[in-house]
């Protein structure tokens, strides 16, 4: 929004210089490139020199926000004003999102209230509005001008999903021309007659299709919404996109799914360790209306490159069969790490390279043990129209401050939340603590 | 709000029943069930037997050492619900476990597969496995003690 300075501009600015003015043009091109790396007016706060525990590319440093949130956060949200919106992992004194402000720029929040009585995941602004979810119902306030609390007083905008334990995250994404998407996950692993029953086959149909597994579509505004009656199915065969977010640069919806679990437990004879540790993929999906990813009939094996059958539908981890033509991912990451938010970088702070780009916050594995577990950590995809233009590659890491993590409960800090600032900072929340993280880039 | 509501009762119910042991477990880690005293022995070769049917069946979602996933799969370590009652254990392996609980202030919404398809031997193994591992020592289960819980099914 603030780049006044595209690329085609400085060619033209560059001719007109060769010609006539340079001595006056450099300069003042040269200081002009300088602020779209700095935004205008504002100083930086200096980077811990740990980062706050975590690594990041050279040229970028990290402050933390806050670090006293010991109930852990989950997704956050930030403001025009800078203000953050964090969602505790579990209510402390009853409430269950807090809001900080950094009033005098040092990096650090140094106001915090804290509303609402309900716990979750989703959370994102829109309109002036905070929305926010439990796993039953999605809530939005309204911002006010000057104080850091909005209108306490939530409106009801979505209720009636159907009630669940797994999977119960209703994530949300806008696409700023009316409509909300919510994830409703599938309430099992991967839809068994008994869910996670060694040998136990498949239910064919999957009913749990019916309500969950996908993305459904709401008006952004309209109150009491119920998913019977107002959601419209948008997507198919997703078995939970925690991660979910509407790229504007494409006008298009994105998530990560989270892949099925135990391969190798459930069908030890078809699957190892070893082939569990990798399998399926993580995918990173571009949604359309009506799409249908194919869960739970189908998983993405990123070492074939393509959709196959699952076990529990007669699969043997290469047979192709109804999964031909099933809608694949444009990014196979490997499996288990849990992506659990996804945001494109919109900011002028960082380097062009990353402008459009997309963050996912992978906040680490548990379904690869005996082996190491894997994640914990915020890569980032190069993307030109919507889709990859290189390698995916590591952005933070280093958060469980150990080398290898056998068991989730020795990481000491997972990454689970994703949001820009209005100077282009990225924020990272952690789920463990409730530390939250501005990365910021200084140049190199 | 009445789903909320009957969500937050449950897990009060769950809190206030494991709610005796929550400040000694992390305050005081050395300190030993005083149900040890009266521990009668394991044998060696019970726990060598559970321990194959942990791994094969147990490990992938209570972890290699019993600790469990934080939000997900609740820990064998040093809870009521492994070292208390033999009876709510043993039913918990057989029917499986699909209302949250909550163990030290964590809440954990994994669902648990019933596993009734095991033998009394193996539930009364890998029951003294994990009730003599993960900082446990609250002593064996026996087959017949298995044999007894499936009876009342």
């Amino acid at each position: 929004m603030n780049s006044f300075l595209p690329v085609s501009g400085v060619t033209l600015m560059q001719k007109f210089a060769w010609r006539w003015l340079l001595p006056v043009v450099l300069p003042g091109f040269l200081f002009l490139s300088c602020q779209t790396t700095e935004p205008a007016g504002q100083e930086l706060p200096a980077a811990l020199a740990d980062n706050g525990g975590i690594s990041l590319p050279s040229g970028f440093g990290a402050v933390l926000v806050t670090d006293t949130l010991d109930k852990g956060a989950r997704h956050i949200a930030i403001r025009d004003n800078g203000d953050i919106f964090v969602k505790l992992k579990q209510t402390a004194n009853g409430k269950g999102i807090a809001v900080l402000r950094d009033s005098d720029g040092d990096g650090a929040a140094d106001q915090k209230e804290m509303f609402a009585n309900f716990t979750g995941t989703g959370m994102r602004i829109h309109n002036g509005y905070l929305y926010a979810s439990s796993d039953t119902t999605i809530f939005r306030y309204k911002l006010n001008e000057n104080t850091l609390l909005p209108d306490t007083i939530g409106e009801l905008i979505a209720s009636g999903f159907p009630v669940q334990r797994s999977h119960a995250s209703k994530t949300l994404a806008f696409d700023g021309v009316g409509n909300m998407y919510v994830n409703i996950g599938a309430p099992s692993n991967i839809c068994q007659t008994e869910d996670r029953v060694a040998g136990s086959v498949g239910v064919d149909p999957c009913p749990q299709r019916d309500r969950q597994a996908g993305i459904w579509k709401f008006s952004d505004s309209q109150p009491n919404q119920t998913q019977t009656e107002h959601g419209v199915n948008y997507a198919r065969g997703i078995r939970n996109a925690v991660a979910l977010s509407w790229n504007t640069s494409t006008n298009s919806l994105y998530a990560l799914q989270h892949g099925r679990d135990q391969l190798n437990t459930l069908w030890p004879e078809k699957f190892t360790d070893a082939d569990n540790e990798i399998l399926p993929a993580e995918e990173f999906l571009q949604i359309s209306e009506g799409d249908d990813f194919g869960w739970p009939y189908c998983y993405f094996d990123q070492n074939q490159n393509k959709k196959v059958m699952g076990p529990e539908y007669g699969g043997d981890g290469k047979e192709v069969g109804r999964c031909e033509g099933v809608k694949p991912p444009i990014v196979a990451f490997p499996g288990h790490m849990a992506p659990n938010d996804l945001l494109f970088y919109t900011g002028n702070q960082f380097p062009e390279s990353y402008k459009n780009g997309a963050f996912i916050a992978f906040h680490g594995s548990w379904n690869r043990a005996p082996l190491p577990q894997a994640g914990y950590f915020v890569v980032f995809v190069p993307m030109t129209d919507g889709k990859p233009s290189g390698d995916w590659q590591v952005f933070a890491q280093g958060f469980p401050q150990i080398p290898e993590v056998k068991n989730p409960s020795e990481a000491a800090f997972r990454p689970v939340g994703l949001a820009q600032g209005p100077d282009g900072s990225l924020y990272i929340s952690d789920s463990v603590k409730g530390r939250i993280w501005r990365i910021m880039y200084y140049g190199v | 709000m009445n789903k909320f509501l009957s969500i937050f009762l449950i897990s009060l119910f769950f809190l206030a029943a494991c709610g005796g042991n929550t400040g000694q477990q992390s305050a005081e880690p050395e300190t030993k069930p005083e149900v040890a005293e009266e521990t009668p022995t394991v044998s060696a070769t019970q726990l060598a037997a559970g321990e194959t049917v942990f791994k094969t069946y147990c490990m992938a979602c209570h972890m290699a050492d019993g600790m469990g996933v934080p939000g997900m799969n609740p820990p064998l370590s040093k809870t009521e619900y492994v070292n208390g009652d033999k009876d709510r254990l043993i039913g918990i392996v057989l029917n499986g476990l699909t209302e949250p609980l909550t163990i030290n202030g964590e809440t954990y919404s994994g669902i648990m597969a019933p596993h009734s398809f095991l033998s009394d031997d193996d539930i009364a193994n890998v029951l003294t496995f994990v009730r003599s591992n993960f900082g446990n020592s609250s002593g064996p289960v026996t087959a017949a003690e298995v044999a007894a819980r499936r009876a009342k099914q």
